[in-house]
């Protein structure tokens, strides 16, 4: 087997029985990247010389000793670009690491490549990156997925054992999903975000990529907790996320929302889903029908909050501290308006106006209150629904993975593509992609995702769950058709 | 509601300036965009406190010691334009 096809545990038992250097590990990833990212374009950018140099005095003892670790392009790293897939952020270098990357970097990992997004989180697709799209591993033609559609495509084609990527509607659910890997969003407040540029701070989580279930629980470990930093993160104790992994599912009740198996479903994902609900019966869960009757209310209840926070996080971006600015201004509004023109992007300058729009005098209490009351309604049928069951099933997306372009004049309706993973960011909960199937489309085999949602700070039972079906199903080791 | 959404207005409130092509494409998206988050209006949200954030965390204090963070080569290590340790911006005051 290929070194860079191993799974993070995997390299990790090489590199503990000195089977395998962390230099060899880091050189096996860049021949690999070499060969296939010409194709994926999941990286931005990576720091060759800075990883090996890590990678030469690297403790394989400590838990992620000596493993490269993918970085979505909105988290930063010291001496390295920080993007966001924008224009404006083009020229910028980080002078300080975000709190995952220290926790990362304790734990003996290295930090290696930057990977492509939509620009500032904005998009399901990485579409509208500056820098160019990422492609589906699985079919070039089509999308990852977004908005952290690098770090899913990289991992998916062994360019990365593992990825960090951001969730504030479904960012890392449905890449991974699209992409046929593992995709993990904590529950709000496990995670610091000091470091991560913001969208939608109400909403924002970061978490992991992966290609097995294990390894996104060693990663959980490493990154979670309490950070003076960030006042959102919860003091929560943190369990080790890997304990409860190989434990059967006796006692266990996953809840079926009936909202989530309806019609504008592919039918080959809801053919897999349900087959996947099948298996966990034949596993001994118990399955019970929920309700989470405000889904419907989900998609517009997200696109007013998560723009509105968006337009305030997005004014820091006035050419003055850092980031691009328009040249020869007339005045002070030429300077904003011009800087601010050439610097983002068609989807962000959508966000900016429609969540500037939300929030302005007279339609503030319209919109945006509204949206916050939905919200809470939101959140309470999660909290009945789990009064009944453990966790919920349904798919992660409502399709496979679609053609680039196909939507990307589209707004509405790629905002559509978000309809099962938002509610979980809205509620705050916990939730993980795994694969389970694949859809047949132009004679291309397409991953498909179930989603399993759990409550706020159940991880480990949640990934209890998605392990007791990954390691008796066979999806998670298919890989993608590349040279 | 959406009949009043100005796109043109908006964006300067936003202070980001729009070409005459993404204003009028714009428009025709968002108010599509916001003829659906309309949908919201059918909904009894009687009695309902708004939720700002999912955990509801108060008042978060810590003590306020001084402690070393950037310098200011680095806070301007990005800055467009800087000189004399400072950001230079364009002229506000006539």
């Amino acid at each position: 087997m290929e070194l860079t096809s191993l799974s993070m545990a995997g390299v990790q038992e090489k590199l503990r029985a000195k089977e395998v250097s962390p230099v060899e590990v880091v050189r096996a990833l860049e021949a690999r990247i070499a060969l296939v990212d010409p194709q994926i374009h999941g990286y931005l950018s990576r720091d060759l010389d800075a990883a090996l140099k890590l990678a030469e005095s690297a403790d394989v003892s400590l838990p992620l000793g000596g493993v490269p670790i993918a970085i979505k392009d909105v988290i930063n790293v010291t001496g390295e670009p920080c993007t966001a897939a924008s224009k404006i952020l083009a020229d910028y270098r980080s002078n300080y690491d975000a709190t995952v990357i220290g926790k990362l970097r304790a734990a003996g990992a290295i930090p290696f490549g930057r990977t492509n997004l939509d620009e500032f989180a904005m998009g399901s697709s990485t579409e509208n990156s500056a820098f160019g799209r990422t492609c589906n591993p699985w079919d070039l033609s089509r999308v990852p997925g977004g908005s952290s559609g690098g770090s899913a495509a990289v991992v998916a084609a062994h360019e990365a054992f593992a990825a960090l990527g951001s969730d504030t509607g479904g960012s890392i659910r449905q890449p991974a999903a699209l992409c046929g890997c593992v995709g993990l969003k904590p529950t709000y407040g496990r995670v610091s975000r000091f470091g991560l540029i913001a969208f939608a701070s109400s909403l924002d989580q970061i978490g992991p990529f992966t290609k097995t279930v294990r390894d996104a629980g060693l990663l959980l470990n490493v990154i979670s907790g309490r950070d003076p930093q960030d006042s959102t993160s919860l003091a929560e104790p943190v369990p080790d996320y890997t304990a409860l992994l190989g434990r059967d599912l006796k006692g266990i009740r996953l809840g079926l929302p009936r909202e989530y198996f309806i019609e504008g479903v592919d039918p080959q994902v809801d053919a897999a889903v349900r087959a996947a609900i099948k298996h966990y019966e034949s596993l001994g869960a118990e399955i019970v029908e929920v309700s989470l009757p405000n889904t419907e209310h989900a998609v517009g209840v997200y696109y007013i909050i998560a723009t509105a926070e968006a337009s305030a996080n997005l004014a820091r971006f006035d050419g003055v501290r850092y980031g691009h600015r328009a040249a020869d201004a007339t005045g002070l509004l030429d300077h904003y308006g011009r800087t601010r023109e050439e610097g983002f992007g068609a989807e962000v300058k959508r966000r900016i106006i429609l969540g500037t729009y939300v929030l302005s005098s007279g339609y503030y209490d319209a919109y945006y209150l509204r949206a916050q009351k939905v919200r809470t309604l939101i959140r309470d049928d999660f909290t009945r629904a789990f009064e009944k069951c453990d966790a919920i099933l349904g798919p992660t997306s409502p399709e496979a993975a679609f053609k680039a372009g196909d939507r990307s004049d589209d707004p509405l309706k790629m905002y559509l593509a978000d309809i099962f993973t938002i509610a979980a960011n809205l509620a705050g909960i916990c939730g993980v992609s795994i694969p389970c199937g694949f859809a047949t489309l132009e004679g291309r085999q397409l991953p498909i995702g179930l989603q399993i949602l759990g409550k706020s700070f159940a991880e480990a039972q949640l990934l209890q769950i998605a392990h007791a079906y990954e390691q008796s199903t066979d999806w998670h080791k298919a890989q993608p058709p590349l040279a | 509601m959406s009949a009043d959404f100005d796109v043109r207005y908006t964006a300067q409130l936003a202070r980001l300036n729009l070409s005459e092509a993404e204003i009028a494409k714009f428009q025709a998206q968002l108010s599509q965009v916001l003829a659906y988050v309309e949908k919201l209006e059918k909904v009894d949200v009687s009695g309902v406190e708004p939720t700002a954030h999912a955990n509801a965390v108060f008042n978060v204090f810590r003590d306020d010691i001084p402690r070393d963070w950037f310098t200011a080569e680095q806070a301007l290590s990005n800055a467009p334009r800087s000189a004399n340790q400072l950001f230079v911006v364009p002229k506000v005051i006539e």
